[in-house]
């Protein structure tokens, strides 16, 4: 049902629609004319090397930097298109805590390390006025399975977890309140091999479940190629080629992407 | 009325409660806007002043702000009027504002307290004043204060509630005794200074005006009367105050906040009131009428 949705993706108006972002660093080049859109559950990668400017592009897509210019419209549950660049810092951190996700790339940039599990899981549903001990635990643990994390895990502090278990704690966290967009700065970055390929799996079956939009930032071909629907490669701030994954990887255009391609080892 | 007193004072080489007319002038300022917005952390010029911090040199200045010749002062510390804190900073306002000092609480205007609430409920026109030693409740969870600014002003304590369900999930209860958060006037998040959250009741619809000095962190918040403080909790862990099982050793009240005494090295301990002003009351009044209360505990 998912496939066949995401072949003919028009009907439904995109969740968010961007267009020319730019954002510099003085004379330094973030990011410059990015234009895109995501559809509701669809999954977007951004690959590049480092230096590329795809995190500077994830960050004024979440709200955590100011572009130079363009616009964010992003279709609200209640208030449908807003530019979010317009909202008041006050809607900007509600709509982030609510109806967004943010994967950092090292968990503990997104967990409170001195709070438990469960805590860490319940800080979403009781910023939104939740204020029943038990409906929150058994929500924090529903999660946990979700995730694969054992139960008895749920008081432990997630300083005492495995990198690959923090990184999974911090998507329950993220996906507790039910966002409809998720955005991922390397999720699998800092994991070994066989742990990735865990996240991956997860990762994949919770996105195609709950029909979340994800934007994923990242510089591994793999997690692309498993997880995204559409794919954008950023070369020194601009986007140079894009397209459905499959098509960029197995036949790229841009010389550098042939570049980027064929730089991967092959075992 | 307060250059008439600044005057009388002259002679001693300071102004009328230590404080300089101008610095009075900014703290009553910032206690105005405390008044007007409950709960809100108002910053201000915090002065050095002759006592080490975390002794109270927020309420000492609060109290300096506030207090006049027709004035009646009483200073507490953990309840009672003859410790350490509370005879050094009552020592203090004689020398520096030559007003009348008690230790009853239904005489006294101004009560300087540190650690509790009297147990002699407050009246209209008596002022409250709390000495704060750390103002921020969010501070353990978000160090960063640019932060914790941004979410008292967008109202955001999710954070804040997550620390009562550390409590649960780890002792099955909220555990926390002291400087227990509430909510003010539906509104700000307040750290109620360390009373015992068996004080917290008290602040609720209190017609006493309360005020709260932060002398380190530089920092002026307020309750005015009759103002709604709710505790922190959830819906199935109600907020709940201390109790004890037996009463006051001295003067038998099953109602106030017990301190526990140890009397020996061999475990021998007895339990008494905090509050030193309502247990004596109430062995003073036991001792005047002993036959009524005797008749009185017969019926």
């Amino acid at each position: 049902m998912t496939a066949s949705a995401l072949r003919k993706p028009a009907p439904k108006p995109p969740l968010l629609e961007v267009s020319g972002l730019s954002k510099s660093y003085g004379t330094q080049v973030g990011c410059r004319d990015i234009s895109f859109a995501v559809r509701p559950g669809e999954v977007l990668g951004i690959v590049g090397e480092s230096g590329s400017g795809k995190s500077t592009l994830l960050a004024c897509l979440s709200g955590r930097l100011q572009p130079d210019s363009g616009s964010i419209s992003y279709d609200m549950k209640d208030r449908g298109p807003v530019d979010i660049l317009t909202l008041s810092e006050h809607e900007r951190r509600r709509l982030a805590r609510t109806d967004w996700g943010i994967v950092h790339q090292n968990p503990r940039d997104g967990l409170r390390l001195d709070v438990s599990a469960g805590g860490n899981i319940g800080e979403r549903p009781m910023a939104l006025g939740a204020r029943h001990y038990g409906d929150i635990r058994s929500d924090a643990q529903d999660w946990l399975k979700k995730v694969e994390i054992d139960l008895s895990r749920t008081d432990d502090k997630p300083r005492t977890f495995s990198g690959g278990m923090q990184q999974r704690l911090q998507i329950a966290r993220n996906l507790v309140t039910r966002p409809r967009l998720v955005f991922m700065d390397e999720p699998t970055g800092g994991l070994d091999v066989s742990v990735q390929a865990r996240l991956l799996d997860l990762l994949r079956g919770l996105v195609r479940e709950l029909g979340v939009a994800a934007i994923i930032v990242t510089h591994d071909l793999a997690v692309v190629r498993l997880l995204a629907d559409r794919l954008m490669v950023m070369q020194r701030g601009r986007v140079i080629e894009e397209g459905l994954t499959d098509q960029v990887l197995d036949d790229p255009h841009h010389p550098y992407t042939q570049l980027l391609v064929s730089s991967v080892l092959q075992v | 009325m307060t250059t008439t007193a600044a005057q009388v004072h002259k002679e001693d080489g300071y102004n009328f409660a230590y404080l300089d007319e101008q610095t009075k002038r900014m703290i009553r300022r910032s206690l105005l806007k405390a008044l007007s917005i409950p709960g809100y952390q108002v910053p201000f010029g915090g002065r050095e002043m002759p006592l080490a911090y975390g002794w109270g040199t927020g309420g000492i200045q609060v109290t300096a702000s506030v207090i006049g010749p027709d004035d009646v002062l009483k200073v507490i510390d953990q309840g009672a009027d003859d410790t350490t804190n509370a005879v050094s900073i009552r020592r203090f306002f004689q020398t520096v504002c030559d007003v009348s000092v008690t230790e009853s609480t239904a005489e006294a205007t101004v009560v300087q307290t540190r650690h509790r609430v009297p147990e002699t409920p407050l009246k209209e026109g008596q002022v409250l004043v709390y000495q704060v030693p750390r103002p921020e409740p969010l501070s353990r969870m978000e160090p960063r204060e640019t932060e914790t600014r941004k979410m008292h002003a967008y109202a955001e304590y999710g954070a804040m509630q997550v620390t009562l369900y550390e409590d649960v999930a780890h002792f099955g209860r909220i555990a926390k005794t002291y400087d227990y958060p509430a909510i003010v006037n539906g509104r700000h998040l307040m750290s109620p200074s360390p009373i015992p959250k068996f004080d917290n009741p008290k602040m609720e619809n209190n017609p006493a005006i309360q005020l709260f000095g932060a002398g380190r962190e530089k920092r002026i918040y307020a309750v005015p009367p009759y103002t709604s403080v709710r505790s922190l909790d959830f819906d199935d862990h109600p907020f709940e105050v201390q109790t004890w099982k037996g009463s006051c050793a001295l003067c038998g009240s099953t109602t106030s906040y017990l301190d526990e005494m140890i009397t020996d090295d061999r475990g021998s301990r007895m339990f008494v009131c905090s509050d030193t002003d309502f247990c004596n009351t109430r062995q003073a009044e036991a001792a005047s009428a002993p036959d009524d209360k005797a008749a009185g505990e017969d019926a």
